[in-house]
């Protein structure tokens, strides 16, 4: 069994709707937040995110990027403003009926656990049994290659191969949405160049919608379809970067002309990012 | 070449412990220890030592074949005072660490109390609790105060274990909306338990110190546990079985050692770093 069984591969997925018409996924409206030192790490910030979109939150550090994902992943309130789904509706508790993955900076496995059991997680803590899982703990698996490592340890594991059971674990409840902090940040560039292809792969088969903090112009521009850049104190958007470029994408796009066109406008982005935080000091 | 070969032999000379097979690793020690016992009846027999000073190993170990029945039920006596104390002071400081490490006001009631008692030298604590148990109950007596002495490392341990768990995988497990049952059962107990265990180990010893000075200040004529007969063999000048009864309580205290340290591994080899050196 296929992780995402209804999602109808190339053409099935295609929703024929006019496009003035789609509401956005996610709206982030008015928000702030202030943490209890004082820090007002994000500063009044307005955002669409539509459905399929792979967004890269491009800045400095310090700058809010991973206050922003919190806020969109309800692991942090806003200080004010909303965070809306308008497309979605809201279970019991409130929450947002997409399902999110959320892949940390670090991989964040329970090392008393098996790779198996870490990416049954999810599926456990909604009550699901262990055999009715199996079938999408194994397709997970394989959808980041690990099938043979199920019964591993995450300490028998490289540092990608870590992250890749992150991203399994992130997948097996077939999320619409991947929410990814610096996933890669720790690895070699060429693992990490290896994992970039493979997200891309996942973010096209499973149609998802992604968004990506990473501290890397190239990264953001090789990945996302729109790179939001941030600057600090206080954090807020300064730039909305579209990139045009078809997907699939492969080493074609990372040599051509456009790919380093856009790296260098998001490069003077982060530099004018920069420059605005110095300023402040 | 010859500097490969130099190499090879200052390798050789300061091996490290995983490189020393298991068979060896046991033998040596015990080889140490026959020999040692050898040197001791030895000299003991050559220089004449009086039997009420230094007996031989031989006599004692005759000591222990000819006593063997009462220092048996007496070995009992404490090893059961022992495990119970250990067992309590397990469940007791378990239960009192996972409500610590829920509520953060019961923790602020709670500590101060835990620091006092384990502070407090457990001797001095002894004739009281004696007096208000122990005149009818002596057992009961010794437990209480073995239990007190297990108890701290136990719930120190287990509470800073709980209260460690990595904060990003609290937010994991508050994004796919754990309960606090799941929460308590899929990570803060299983982030305890490398804690948990090295509190038992130190609980195991201090519940077998606290089985044994707890029955020595209950002094003459009372006690039925080994302690006892160290004293009553002390009183006779009957060094033999003194010897005999030492023997016996370094026995148990070692046996529950290593079990725990074989719990400890058994548990925690697969994952911990503790025990990751013996492996690879
Ligand atoms: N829990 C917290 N309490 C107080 N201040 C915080 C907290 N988390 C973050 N901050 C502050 O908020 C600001 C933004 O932090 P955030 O972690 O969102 O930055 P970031 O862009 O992700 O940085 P990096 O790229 O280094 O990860 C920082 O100045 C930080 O010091
Ligand atoms: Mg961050």
């Amino acid at each position: 069994m296929a992780l995402y069984p209804e999602s109808g591969g190339a053409l099935g997925g295609v929703a024929v709707r006019p496009i003035g018409a789609v509401k956005p996924l996610i709206r982030i409206g008015g928000v702030t937040k202030t943490y209890s030192t004082g820090m007002l790490a994000v500063a009044k910030t307005n955002l669409d995110i539509g459905r399929g979109e792979f967004i890269s939150l491009l800045g400095p550090s310090g700058c809010g990027k991973s206050t922003l994902l919190r806020l969109v992943a309800g692991l942090a309130e806003p200080s004010s403003g909303t965070i809306e789904w308008p497309t979605s509706d809201y279970d019991a508790t409130g929450r947002p009926m997409p399902k999110l993955g959320f892949v940390f900076q670090e991989p964040t496995l329970m090392p008393w656990a098996t790779v198996f059991d870490n990416i049954y997680l999810p599926l456990r803590l909604s009550r699901i049994r262990r055999n009715a899982a199996t079938d999408r703990i194994r397709a997970a698996l394989a959808s980041v290659g690990l099938e043979r490592f199920a019964d591993a340890y995450p300490r028998q594991l490289s540092g990608g191969m870590k992250m890749r059971v992150s991203i399994a674990r992130a997948l097996v409840t077939e999320p619409a949405i991947l929410l990814m902090d610096e996933p890669f940040a720790a690895l070699d560039e060429i693992t990490r160049f290896r994992l970039n292809d493979d997200l891309l792969k996942l973010f096209q088969a499973y149609e998802l919608t992604v968004i990506f903090v990473t501290h890397s112009v190239f990264e953001s521009v090789y990945l996302s379809n729109r790179v939001l850049v941030m600057s600090a104190r206080p954090g807020r958007v300064i730039a909305d970067l579209p990139i045009a470029a078809p997907y699939p994408r492969g080493d074609d796009f990372r040599t051509s002309q456009p790919y380093s066109e856009m790296c260098r406008v998001a490069s003077a982005e982060l530099h004018r990012a920069m420059g605005d935080a110095n300023e402040e000091h | 070449m010859t500097s490969r070969t130099t190499r090879t032999v200052s390798l050789a000379i300061t091996p490290t412990t995983r490189d020393i097979p298991l068979a060896v690793r046991i033998l040596v020690p015990t080889a140490l220890g026959l020999a040692l016992l050898g040197l001791w009846e030895i000299l003991v027999r050559v220089l004449e030592v009086p039997k009420f000073v230094l007996p031989p190993p031989s006599l004692i170990g005759k000591a222990l074949g000819d006593d063997f029945p009462s220092l048996l039920a007496s070995l009992w006596v404490t090893l059961r005072i022992t495990i119970e104390a250990f067992v309590i002071a397990l469940a007791g400081g378990l239960l009192l660490a996972i409500l610590s490490a829920r509520s953060r006001l019961f923790e602020l009631c709670l500590f101060p109390y835990a620091v006092i008692l384990q502070v407090t030298p457990v001797v001095a604590i002894a004739p009281l609790i004696l007096i208000w148990v122990g005149i009818d109950h002596l057992e009961r007596a010794l437990l209480i105060l073995a239990t007190i002495v297990a108890f701290f490392p136990i719930l120190s341990n287990t509470t800073l274990g709980l209260k460690s768990v990595n904060p990003e995988l609290n937010a994991l497990f508050k994004l796919y909306g754990a309960s606090s049952w799941q929460r308590l059962a899929l990570l803060d107990l299983p982030n305890a338990l490398p804690y948990l265990l090295a509190g038992m180990k130190i609980s195991g010893g201090l519940a077998l110190i606290g089985a044994v000075v707890a029955e020595f200040v209950a002094g003459s004529g009372s006690g039925t546990g080994l302690a006892w007969r160290v004293v009553e063999s002390a009183n006779n000048l009957d060094i033999p079985r003194m010897f005999a009864a030492l023997a016996l309580l370094s026995a148990l205290g070692l046996s529950i050692f290593f079990l725990l340290v074989g719990l400890q591994h058994l548990l925690l080899r697969r994952w911990h770093e503790s025990a990751m050196s013996r492996e690879s």
